[in-house]
């Protein structure tokens, strides 16, 4: 068990900077997810700690220990892969006890964390077959296994359940967060899936183009994101962003949308913006879920207001509507009773205590 | 309307699947045809070999129907398998076949490993190089090599001509470029991530290629072991060029100079020699090919 610490991290190939200086803590313990889209470079930022990848600039600590230059079977870590990467030609329980017995602890000690570790992921009666006898779900607990009889002082997974289908995918997730909260091994986990990160994560890491946007737990990412690519990368459907500007209307701060349509701002919200010049071109950020149908007694800072729906989308237990407001396509969440229809008028209420506000060029949160 | 649709696609699609299985068939037939053709145009000469093996030198000279024996003998056989001559040069192609396969094993595997995964300065250049050598023939090679050899002998003292274990530095130089090169091609096909788990998992270099890519890659070594096996105990010019003495001479090179004197051919020990030499390779194969066969990295990943 340890900590890691990543000072300035910079990973160049050639003339690509695939990792940009990348500072992070990591406390022992924690569960820590790297989030972002395809390429941003959270898999070579795993791979430099587990000391696959040289380090190009920077430092990497385990433990409180630099491990620039340490060999990758000397940094006390595990790491599972995507693709599982089992070794075909042993049963389970030797591809289990690899690493202890390449280090050569008795047996009995091997064969007891064997034990415990299929016991924990319940694949005991799998433990004398080959790789190719077993579902990919049955691999991916293998390749888990492998990491937890080690009993490293990290463990890194890279995208360990993007080859498996949907419903088994949930179903891993929950046995992974079950794995951890009986080891408690601190832990580096990437994805580039938004779920997986805020159902998984103590705190999330959220990348793009090789440097950190934002870190936080999944709640502060979600309420109290840094920049539009945090707010529309976490959250699904994700967050609305409809051009706006703030106008000052019979002495209290509006933000208008529209020639017909502008929103005087809750107390709270208005003390926070009023620095903000009146000509800015910004945007306002509004979750799918703070777009209701209007109720008779709203509650302080909700509005109402009326628009035509494009398209109406029927989950069950709520409908997602779909209408455009300058030129932006947003989303809404109404009750299914609310009478959503294609095409049809509805009266719809915006929750403003819950909004954000954007700058349109730069995509900082104000 | 439903109904309808599906009743339009019915027959479309029959005869779709009948067109397909009618060309299924042709390409059967034809494949069925030129494999008839190549069967027996390659197994005529050992058939031939096999009945002339039986006859009597008598019966041979008699010129009668060359594909029937009419006094069977196993004279020949008898005759080569009681000649000290003919076992001694069995002993040595078997000694220099398997002493060959065992060296071209161990220099080959190993550097392949290092050409294919220890990415190091210059590897991708070498193992191109590597395979080029293999493409210069011996018959270009054997009078430099002869001349060599005469020099070490006059510089060193080291008489390595006419023995047979010159066979052991002269081989190695044909199988070991072409074994490299199919250990190169199978150790590619292991997904990286095997021999980055290994070396997570505390692995040396030479752990990660005893434990994990030589039991993986164990039909490609198969097949370089066959492939260095064929080579070695059918090589023809390099012992006759470098062994002449009866007692160093190796089976290819032994069968033809001492069951022909002079103008006088030996046809009937020299069918059954040749049918006897045949028959390692052949024993080898069977053993073999069952490995040979076996999947190599099932069950690694995702599959
Ligand atoms: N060996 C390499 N040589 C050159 N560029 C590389 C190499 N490996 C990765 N890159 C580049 O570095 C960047 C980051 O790659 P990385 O694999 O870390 O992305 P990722 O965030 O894991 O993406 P994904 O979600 O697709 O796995 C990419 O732009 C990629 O093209
Ligand atoms: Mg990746």
């Amino acid at each position: 068990m340890a900590d890691v610490t990543l000072r300035k991290v910079v990973k160049r190939y050639d003339e690509v900077e695939a990792v940009r200086g990348i500072d992070l803590d990591i406390a022992d313990h924690e569960f820590v997810v790297l989030v972002g889209p395809s390429g941003c470079g959270k898999s070579t930022t795993l791979r430099m700690i587990a000391g696959l990848e040289d380090i190009s600039d920077g430092d990497i600590m385990i433990g409180g220990d630099v491990v620039n230059d340490v060999p990758p079977k000397d940094r006390d870590i595990a790491m599972v892969f995507q693709n599982y990467a089992l070794y075909p030609h042993m049963t389970v329980a030797e591809n289990m006890s690899f690493g202890l017995r390449l280090k050569r602890y008795p047996k009995a000690e091997i064969k007891s964390r064997v034990d415990e570790a299929a016991r924990m992921l319940d694949i005991v009666e799998l433990v004398d077959r080959k790789p190719k006898q077993l579902s990919g779900g049955q691999r991916q607990r293998v390749a888990m296994g492998r990491a937890i009889v080690r009993n490293p002082k990290v463990f890194l997974f890279d995208e360990p359940l993007s080859n498996l289908d949907a419903k088994l995918r949930v179903q891993m997730r929950i046995e992974i967060k079950k794995v951890h909260q009986k080891v408690r091994t601190t832990t580096v986990y990437v994805t580039h899936d938004q779920v997986e990160a805020m159902t998984l994560a103590d705190r999330v890491v959220v990348m793009n183009h090789g440097r950190i946007e934002q870190i936080g737990t999944p709640n502060e990412l979600y309420h109290k994101p840094a920049t539009k690519f945090v707010a529309s990368f976490i959250g699904s459907p994700a967050m609305n962003f409809i051009p706006c500007r703030l106008e000052d209307l019979a002495g209290k701060l509006h933000v208008r949308l529209t020639d017909r349509i502008a929103f005087p701002l809750p107390p709270a919200r208005a003390a926070r913006y009023q620095g903000i010049p009146r000509a800015d071109k910004l945007l306002l950020g509004l979750r799918p879920e703070h777009i209701t149908e209007a109720k008779p007694h709203p509650e302080p800072g909700v509005e109402a207001f009326e628009t035509v729906l494009d398209v109406t989308e029927p989950m069950g237990m709520e409908t997602l509507i779909y209408f455009t407001l300058e030129g932006a396509q947003v989303c809404g969440r109404v009750n299914p009773n609310a009478g959503a229809q294609d095409g049809a008028p509805l009266r719809l209420a915006v929750d403003l205590n819950n909004m954000h506000l954007l700058n349109e060029v730069t995509g900082v949160v104000l | 309307m439903t109904t309808a649709t599906i009743d339009k696609a019915a027959p479309t699609r029959k005869v779709k699947y009948g067109s397909m299985s009618r060309d299924r068939a042709w390409a059967l037939r034809w494949s069925y045809f030129f494999l008839v053709i190549f069967a027996i145009f390659f197994l005529t000469p050992p058939i031939y070999m096999f009945i002339t093996s039986l006859k009597s030198s008598a019966e041979i000279s008699a010129a009668t129907n060359p594909w029937w024996v009419f006094h069977p003998t196993l004279e020949n056989y008898a005759g080569l398998l009681t000649s000290n001559q003919f076992l001694r040069f069995f002993w040595n192609s078997a000694i220099v076949s398997i002493f060959v396969v065992t060296i071209t094993m161990l220099i080959s595997v190993p550097a392949a490993f290092a050409l294919s995964r220890m990415r190091f300065w210059g590897s991708a250049t070498l193992a191109t190089g590597v395979f080029l050598t293999y493409l210069i023939p011996e018959t270009l090679l054997f009078i430099p090599l002869f001349k060599m050899f005469a020099v070490i002998g006059d510089w060193t003292g080291i008489q390595l001509i006419n023995k047979w274990y010159v066979l052991l530095i002269l081989y190695p130089t044909l199988t070991v470029p072409f074994c490299t090169w199919i250990m190169i091609g199978y150790f590619a096909s292991i997904p990286k991530e095997l021999d980055e788990a290994a070396v997570i998992d505390g692995a040396s270099w030479i752990q990660t290629l005893t434990r994990i890519f030589i039991p993986v890659a164990f039909p490609g070594i198969i097949a370089a072991t066959i492939f260095a096996f064929t080579v070695s105990w059918a090589q023809f010019l390099y012992p006759l060029v470098f062994t002449t003495s009866t007692d160093q001479l190796v089976m290819p090179v032994g069968i033809i100079t001492s069951l022909i004197k002079g103008d006088v051919f030996n046809w009937g020990q020299i069918m059954t020699g040749a049918l006897l030499g045949a028959a390692p390779p052949l024993i080898i194969y069977a053993f073999l090919m069952d490995y040979y066969i076996a999947g190599l990295t099932a069950g690694a990943t995702k599959g």
